[in-house]
């Protein structure tokens, strides 16, 4: 392709000429099928490559994601696949990422836009809030706003400060956002399918340190589970997960604390006691359902975040589990969450996040005596 | 024009590449380069703005001499054609008539607030006509004038003012963004629909608006920088009204005109006297041609006043002196273009009164429909959130409906 030719034609030629090189690359791949041990990195990474098949439309841009493919490398690849014009690197402002994205959106586009780091979306802040949130609302729905935005969020890797925030809460509050947390490998794949069909902008919160967890899962049998949901109009959207089937108690978790929480039960179950564990998966729209009738089944919760506890997700799920359950209680509903301070420095960050001790003796207290 | 395509376009295409041959290609020939060679000026030429200014048409309103104008090589500009300049000065007066429609329907409490641009009604309706068919405009809370001047019905215009929703109409359809309060974030999606449109191969161009304080903004920063990386067709028109609220321009900035802000980011600049709807008509018009024909992004400043206070809420005595707005009222935008237009033929009583007839028609429009109490729909608080509402908002709108039910019923029975 000569470098003269005209903007226009060029840009043109470059997003079909991707299209139909993805296409080929696709059929080309003589993909191991059937299940196979991938990690959640992965399971992100194909996902956004089937959207991106799927959709001409479906861009990928971002701090790092082009050659680098992301510092997760959750993106790799993709530049190389899909061409400079779909995956692309841009210059270092999440402001000017997210407000670009919402123009693009607003313009026939589906950006999927990568914030490197919790802490690194803040100066997105505005944007998501004033527009991407309420752009829908303001313009009574004639402008929608179909926009995902990832950020890889959350401890556990021994990150120094601004690069392990959980931040969830943040966007969870502000009324016009979807918010979804993967916490396994399938879903990793299934929820980001789904977050980039939406038709409403999704907080696509990437627990980072279950980015290198592996699972064994079926690819293609995780494609045809997503055509057809897209043929039925049905989905697991907004939908929260029986993680573990219990009976005495539930654990319920989201995101980074799901392991946590399974771990917990496991050991529950070698001292005797049934723990159900919920992978609460969305927290906006929220499965009430799905929750309550754990809790109604059990009598006894325990809610688990890596979060600050003061007025968190892990504090509306308690309050909207109390209403809705109180009556099935057999005890106050117990968090266990991050401590209220700053995320701790490396060596300090095992006090920190929660863990299966912790949930332990929070499920101790659950009044077992009465 | 064969002009370069942005740094994500212009490489060979991915397939014939090797792995690791996406790093990046040779550098590209940027918009300066091609200035250069365009118009035989150097790239610092191309990127300043001209010396001064430029003005075609003085407060006067007797034409500039053309040495006088400001232009100088590289920065040439042709006066408007006289059809050009006739619709142009309709559209001066009806948006004078606009803002003061505006205004007193807000003093008789049928508006909640109205940020007028009286005085800055040139700069509204170059904004306007400066695009094509299928451009995009990115207006803030101020533009409501170029809004109207894009098509876009009036009372639909004032949804926003009157209080009823965020917005009245449909950005899409129009190709107008929604009036944007937080300053400067509106840029930011006029760079993304232009980006958007450029990889579709489309010539759009997006007119992205803001005024001088907004300029201070991180968000025009990263605006104007993704513009000019991405090679986009996008022109930047900053309203320089002087002030923001009550915070005069000084205290935004000491750079030597908001124009040139444009060279550290690799695009050109240039200044117009916003009082001036021939020179805006030209300076706009270059810009857009430019950046259709794949100049990438520009930014142009015009110079003019806000003749009021910031909203009705605000009082502009407690921070500026009546002889400074004395100034200004001496360079009245509509006065000048009567006077030129006169004195050029273009204008007589017929023709002012039938201009004068639909500014009237227009207003009479605004009366009507914001005097008219449109209900409020309670349930639409909850419509418009998510494309499908979530169980929690059907929740929630359930317990209106019976709230309203409720109340609904005690009244009937207070009524028996």
């Amino acid at each position: 392709m000569s470098p003269t030719l005209t903007t226009s034609s060029e840009a043109n030629g470059n997003v079909s000429a991707a299209t139909a090189r993805a296409a080929a690359t696709a059929a080309a791949k003589a993909e191991q099928t059937g299940p196979q041990t991938i990690t959640l990195a992965k399971a992100l990474n194909t996902a956004m490559a089937d959207a991106m098949h799927a959709d001409p439309s479906v861009l990928v841009f971002g701090e790092d994601v082009g050659m680098l493919g992301g510092v997760f490398r959750i993106t790799d690849g993709l530049t190389k696949t899909f061409g400079k014009s779909r995956c692309f690197d841009t210059p270092l402002a999440e402001s000017g990422i997210v407000g670009m994205a919402v123009g693009m959106a607003m313009n026939g586009m589906r950006p999927v836009i990568e914030m490197q780091f919790d802490a690194f979306a803040y100066p997105a802040f505005e944007q998501i809030v004033s527009h991407v949130a309420k752009m829908h609302n303001r313009t009574k729905g004639t402008v929608k706003l179909p926009m995902v935005i990832r950020v890889p969020y959350a401890g556990g890797i021994g990150g120094v400060e601004h690069h392990c925030d959980s931040s969830e809460a943040y966007y969870a509050h502000t009324a016009g956002l979807k918010v979804f947390t993967p916490a396994t490998v399938a879903d990793g794949y299934r929820m980001l399918r789904e977050a980039i069909d939406s038709d409403d902008p999704v907080m696509f919160m990437e627990p980072k340190k279950l980015y290198w967890s592996k699972d064994q899962v079926d690819l293609d049998a995780l494609r045809a589970e997503h055509a057809e949901n897209t043929e039925r109009g049905t989905s697991s959207e907004g939908r929260a997960a029986v993680a573990r089937p219990g009976t005495d108690a539930t654990l319920i978790a989201y995101g980074p604390s799901v392991p946590t929480a399974l771990a917990a039960a496991a050991a529950a179950a070698e001292e005797g006691r049934s723990l159900e564990v919920i992978d609460v998966r969305s927290l906006v729209p929220f499965d009430d359902e799905t929750i309550c009738a754990s809790v109604r089944k059990t009598g006894r919760a325990v809610v688990i975040a890596e979060a600050h506890g003061f007025a968190s997700v892990a504090s509306e799920i308690v309050a909207r589990v109390q209403e809705r359950c109180f009556h099935h209680l057999a005890a106050p509903i117990r968090r266990v969450t991050g401590f209220d301070v700053p995320y701790p420095a490396p060596k300090l960050e095992h006090y920190y996040l929660p863990g299966v001790d912790r949930i332990l003796d929070a499920v101790d207290d659950l009044q077992w005596e009465d | 024009m064969t002009i370069s395509a942005d740094h994500t376009a212009q490489h060979p295409a991915p397939e014939a590449q090797t792995p690791g041959a996406a790093a990046p290609g040779p550098a590209p020939e940027d918009a300066a380069s091609e200035a250069v060679r365009k118009f035989g000026i150097t790239v610092e030429d191309y990127m300043l703005p001209a010396r001064h200014q430029i003005q075609m048409v003085g407060p006067d309103g007797t034409l500039t001499p053309h040495t006088e104008q400001g232009a100088q090589p590289g920065h040439e500009y042709s006066l408007p054609g006289d059809d050009e300049l006739l619709a142009a000065y309709e559209q001066l007066v009806v948006g004078r008539r606009v803002n003061d429609q505006n205004s007193a329907l807000v003093r008789q409490g049928r508006m909640a607030v109205y940020p007028s641009s009286h005085g800055q009604e040139a700069c509204q309706v170059a904004a306007a006509l400066c695009l094509s068919e299928g451009d995009w405009m990115f207006p803030t809370y101020r533009d409501s004038v170029a809004v109207m001047a894009r098509g876009v019905d009036p009372v639909q215009t004032m949804t926003l003012f009157r209080g009823d929703w965020h917005g009245g109409y449909d950005p899409s359809r129009h190709k107008v963004g929604i009036q944007c309060t937080p300053l400067t974030t509106q840029l930011l999606h006029g760079v993304g629909v232009a980006h958007a449109a450029k990889l579709r191969g489309e010539d759009t161009v997006v007119l992205a608006m803001c005024g001088d304080g907004a300029t201070s903004e991180g968000d025009f920063h990263e605006a104007l920088n993704f513009a000019a990386v991405f090679h986009l067709p996008v022109v930047f028109f900053v309203q320089n009204n002087q002030y923001a609220i009550s915070v005069p321009l000084a205290h935004q900035s000491v750079a030597p005109s908001l124009a040139h802000k444009a060279v550290g980011y690799g695009m050109a600049g240039e200044r117009v006297d916003g009082n001036d709807i021939v020179a805006l008509l030209a300076v706009l018009g270059r810009a857009v041609r430019l950046a259709r024909e794949g100049s990438g992004p520009l930014l142009v400043e015009a110079h003019t006043y806000r003749m009021q206070a910031h909203t009705n809420a605000d009082d502009a005595t407690r921070y500026r002196q009546d002889s400074e707005v004395a100034e200004w009222v001496a360079k009245d935008p509509l006065s000048r273009m009567k006077t030129y237009m006169t004195d050029r033929g273009l204008l007589d009583d017929d023709r002012a009164a039938g201009i004068a007839e639909k500014a009237e028609a227009v207003a009479t429009q605004l009366r009507e429909g914001l005097s008219e109490e449109v209900p409020v729909e309670p349930q639409d608080l909850f419509k418009y959130v998510f494309s499908t509402p979530t169980p929690q908002l059907k929740e929630q709108s359930a317990m209106l409906a019976d709230e309203l039910a409720r109340d609904a019923t005690s009244k009937s029975e207070v009524a028996k």
